[in-house]
């Protein structure tokens, strides 16, 4: 029995109609496509208008089939689906044809893009004939929840999420959870005391009957797929016993061995080889930094064991692996600071008085290594003046093309506290001033009124070369000041870099192990940027944070509590749809040959001793098509993207070159799929 | 790989020495270098500003008379470098010059390929091609205790040329610590000594010499490397006026790099051409490497 087909063409308001011409090709699809019964365009497809003429049609016409020229997938094909579903039909006889994203937007020729639109309808009217109705899949969703990163955001989300009485394994790499948070004296532009309000919620979290505290201890595989994830985590050794310490911390006070804390004290400070990064840790339990610990190199020490009241030293721990199962996974992984030395003409790690942020955060946090006394690298002198260096690394063609959105705060901030503390005279060389958040354009007026001095100019060096004697052992920091359009020369005791904010080294093996992907930069790419800045493609795996882009502490912590909010909806709804679009395996003709089994990304296909063949658990299966390609027999299908479907969409979409050579109009039917 | 040597005019008459020991050092080296057939001056800066076209179609010429044999023109200077690299991709990119330029060689018979030529300045060729692992293997004169100041000058390091950080190279400090010299990490290593200024606005030119000698001199460096003719010559020869202008006291030997790692390589010091330069070099040289000099010679 003949197929009855509906096209529908979107016209995307102009963004389509701009450059396809939308209501040719619905006049054409009507009149020479084989077994349209209608064929119409529209200005906005997807709008309620837009369904409902697809659902009246669907009903009227008795339509067997539907085509929509439309946008991406990603965007409406749930919405055509849930019409077809609504009028009756079965959502997987509906197909929905990309002129948009992979036509309009991308040519510049009318003519052309309109033939190439042409032709995807063309396929997809082909392609469609063949659909087969499915039925979806229905999982449970594990209510347990998987937090990657131990900073502001994760610490929110897992908090949210333990709130709402679900349980949480907040897994952190550093031996304590705080994120670069716990590392800054004050935020802005309040001028909070960052560990007063960041520690209630480490402790909470320390605390919290919900969360599963995994510290010190890195992701290492992910299986399964939204509702049910298999997670290996590995917990580093610690050396010391979990349990059995009570974080009386004299094993850290005993320990002989120091070593610079090139971690959280930014190699401003010391710490042991036996540690906790700082007093408000959490948990307070010590780890045995092996490479510098004194037992390690050469067998002799042992003092922290010796005097541990609790006996809680253990040299000989191992790394551990622990599988975890949960529903969801929330990845809050944070960011890394630029290395400055980069840009080896601003004289980072050659001239002893440039700093970091991150080092100055530690200069001048009451909890640092100097008390918070703003000194130089002698330790002792006070800076007369400082210049603060904005974008370094950050709009930069050379680094990272993006704003790291945090630094020019950032640079007020360090400036109140310079102005503060010291008589200094403190200059802020900028590009652009962004403070474009709640109350930050009125923090910068309050530092231009506090005697700030703010230079317009991207510096293009930093040098001790004194050329006058007013410049003699000083940093000569030299900058075009644009506002007045003349090379000038300041001469400071002190310079401070503001590095970019640039994504984690390890944030792409991270995200492949998750099946989650990096935009260019290497922040993690969002489902969407605008409508859903937290999800991700892949179901159930949800980004927040810095991970995703930088931001600042608000930000990080609205995304940390949305990407909860998303999970907690998820959990309460039980159960998550699952594509029926997988892999069969037809068992009588299967050889047992093990080769799909070895194949499989997701380890969704398992082996059968008894009668010897495989059998997709479909539970698992992606629909990626892998094993339906490597099977030497031939007896997988894939769902949705059989080998009739295919070719006949190739047949549609070459269907003016399969015209009989001798018809040279354009109008031509094409030929038939079934006749090749 | 075959190397076509572009000595260029300086190398010719006032550094004579950057010559003499390039030629010495590529021999030690044991690697070839053809120099170029009836090559022509490149017009160093004056000719740019003057005249474009003409300047490239004269430039051009070199590009063209490189024989099939060979794919890489190696210059020593940093002007000439810098020019013929400018003109060869003047003429890839910009078709009206090109069809000029092409019409100019066709004149005199020649014709060119942008692209078919990769220019190179010499440093990279060491740098790069023969490498750390055959330098380091010819050296039996380490300069060990000698304090050297590597000076990039401003035209070897512009971005066009990419073979080092435009801002802050690094490449030579690195070559020179393969050669066990004390390599000084002075800030002003790529800014520019003035040119052709000296003839112009004597003063001004003196204040960017006077620069460049006192941050090297701060650094305590017991000598400065040049890889450019005019660079030698302006902190050589104005040395003394500049000490007098400024009432200064500066007493530093400018040589180019490739007397030095000639003296590494074991090279006579007479066959590098030490000796020509103002500032006499010899004896710092000396004083500073006595000891394994002597027990070299025996």
């Amino acid at each position: 029995m003949a197929e009855k087909i509906g096209v529908y063409v979107c016209h995307c308001g102009s963004n389509i109609a701009g450059k396809v011409d939308v209501e040719d090709i619905a006049k054409w699809a009507g009149e020479n496509l084989d077994d349209v019964a209608v064929s119409r365009d529209y200005k906005f497809m997807c709008s309620s208008l837009g369904q409902q003429m697809i659902e009246e049609d669907i009903k009227k016409e008795k339509l067997t089939r539907v085509v929509v020229g439309a946008c991406s997938p990603h965007l409406h094909e749930k919405t055509f689906r849930r019409a077809c579903s609504n009028a009756g039909m079965n959502p997987y006889l509906m197909d929905l044809t990309n002129i948009r994203e992979h036509c309009s937007w991308v040519h510049k020729d009318r003519a052309q893009a309109t033939e190439k639109a042409r032709a995807l309808i063309s396929a997809a009217v082909q392609r469609v004939k063949y659909q087969e109705p499915l039925e979806p899949m229905f999982v449970d969703v594990n209510p347990a929840t998987l937090v990657i990163g131990g900073g502001i955001a994760g610490l929110q989300a897992a908090l949210e999420l333990a709130d709402a009485g679900y349980h949480v394994y907040l897994v952190e790499r550093m031996p304590s959870i705080g994120g670069h948070m716990a590392q800054f004296d004050k935020t802005f532009p309040t001028l909070d005391c960052s560990a007063c309000i960041l520690t209630p919620k480490m402790s909470e979290a320390g605390q919290h009957e919900n969360i599963t505290l995994l510290t010190y201890a890195e992701l290492e595989e992910v299986s399964g797929s939204v509702g049910s994830f298999k997670v290996k985590i590995r917990q580093k050794a610690r050396c010391v016993d979990y349990d059995a310490c009570t974080g009386c911390g004299i094993c850290v006070e005993k320990c002989p061995r120091k070593v610079l804390d090139t971690e959280f004290e930014a190699g401003m400070g010391n710490r042991k080889a036996i540690y906790m990064p700082f007093p408000q840790a959490v948990p307070r339990v010590p780890v045995i930094d092996q490479d510098s610990c004194i037992w390690f190199e050469r067998q002799k020490c042992r003092a922290c064991e010796k005097l541990c009241p609790t006996d809680a030293i253990k040299f000989d721990q191992q790394d551990e692996l622990i599988d975890i199962e949960v529903g969801n996974i929330i990845i809050a992984t944070g960011w890394k600071p630029f290395d400055s030395k980069k840009i080896p003409q601003y004289g980072y790690g050659r001239l002893a008085n440039v700093y970091t942020s991150m080092e100055f955060e530690r200069l001048c946090n009451a909890a640092g290594p100097t008390n918070g006394k703003i000194v130089m690298r002698d330790g002792k002198t006070v800076p007369k003046s400082i210049a603060i260096v904005h974008c370094v690394g950050s709009r930069d063609d050379r680094h990272n093309p993006y704003c790291s959105g945090v630094c020019c705060m950032a640079s007020l901030k360090f400036g109140h506290l310079v102005l503060e503390k010291t008589d200094a005279e403190v200059y802020s060389f900028y590009i652009d001033m962004r403070t474009n958040q709640k109350n930050y354009e009125e923090f910068y007026q309050r530092l231009l009124g506090e005697g700030m001095r703010f230079v317009r100019g991207k510096v293009s060096e930093v040098t001790d070369a004194a050329r006058m004697p007013t410049e003699q052992g000083k940093l000569i920091v030299q900058c075009e000041d644009t506002l007045i359009g003349r090379q000038q020369r300041y001469p400071v005791d002190m310079v401070i870099l503001m590095g970019a904010l640039e994504p984690q080294e390890d944030a792409r093996e991270l995200g492949l192990k998750c099946g989650i992907s990096c935009s260019m930069d290497g922040w993690y790419t969002e489902r969407h940027p605008k409508l859903d800045p937290v999800a991700t493609m892949t179901d159930g795996v949800f980004v927040a944070g810095t991970c995703q882009g930088p931001k600042d502490i608000p930000a990080s912590v609205a995304q940390g509590a949305a990407a909860a909010a998303r999970v907690a909806g998820m959990i309460t709804k039980g159960r998550v749809m699952i594509e029926p679009i997988v892999a069969t395996i037809n068992e009588q003709a299967c050889s047992g040959c093990k080769i799909c089994n070895n194949m499989c990304p997701y380890n969704a296909i398992e082996f059968l001793e008894d009668p010897g063949v495989s059998r997709v658990i479909t539970a698992l299966c992606k629909g990626c098509g892998t094993c339906v390609a490597a099977c030497p027999a031939g007896v997988i299908t894939g769902a949705h993207f059989n080998n009739k479907q295919i070719f006949s969409e190739i047949e549609g979409i070459l269907w003016d070159a399969l015209q009989p050579a001798d018809d040279s109009s354009p109008q031509a039917e094409p030929v038939p799929a079934s006749a090749s | 790989m075959k190397y076509a040597y572009y000595p260029g005019c300086s190398l010719e008459s006032g550094s004579a020495a950057y010559d003499m020991s390039v030629r010495a050092v590529i021999e030690q080296l044991g690697f070839g270098l053809d120099e170029l057939d009836d090559w022509n001056c490149c017009g160093a800066t004056e000719y740019f500003s003057q005249n474009e076209l003409v300047a490239t179609s004269v430039i051009a010429r070199n590009l063209a008379l490189v024989d099939d044999q060979h794919d890489q023109l190696v210059a020593p200077c940093a002007a000439c470098f810098l020019n013929l690299k400018k003109t060869d991709k003047l003429m890839a990119e910009q078709p009206k010059i090109r069809a000029k330029v092409d019409q100019a060689l066709a004149a005199g018979g020649l014709r060119y390929q942008p692209g078919r030529v990769h220019v190179r300045h010499l440093l990279d060729v060491l740098y790069t091609d023969i490498g750390e692992e055959a330098i380091r293997a010819k050296v039996v004169q380490p300069l060990t205790g000698l304090r050297v100041a590597p000076y990039y000058g401003c035209q070897i390091v512009r971005p066009l040329n990419g073979f080092d950080n435009p801002e802050y190279p690094m490449k030579l400090d690195e070559m020179f610590t393969w050669l066990g010299a004390e390599v000084v990490d002075y800030p002003v290593k790529a800014h520019c000594c003035g040119g052709h200024m000296t003839q112009i606005s004597e003063e001004h030119a003196f204040e960017l010499i006077r620069r460049l000698l006192q941050s090297a001199a701060d650094y305590r460096a017991d000598l400065i490397l040049c890889m450019c003719p005019m660079c030698q010559l302006n902190m050589d020869m104005y040395q003394g006026r500049v000490n007098n202008f400024f009432n200064t006291k500066f007493k530093l030997p400018i040589v180019y790099f490739t007397q030095m790692l000639g003296v590494a390589l074991g090279i006579d010091m007479k066959k590098l051409g030490f000796g020509k330069e103002l500032v006499a070099a010899e004896p710092v040289i000396r004083a500073k490497l006595e000891g394994q000099m002597a027990a070299a010679t025996k």
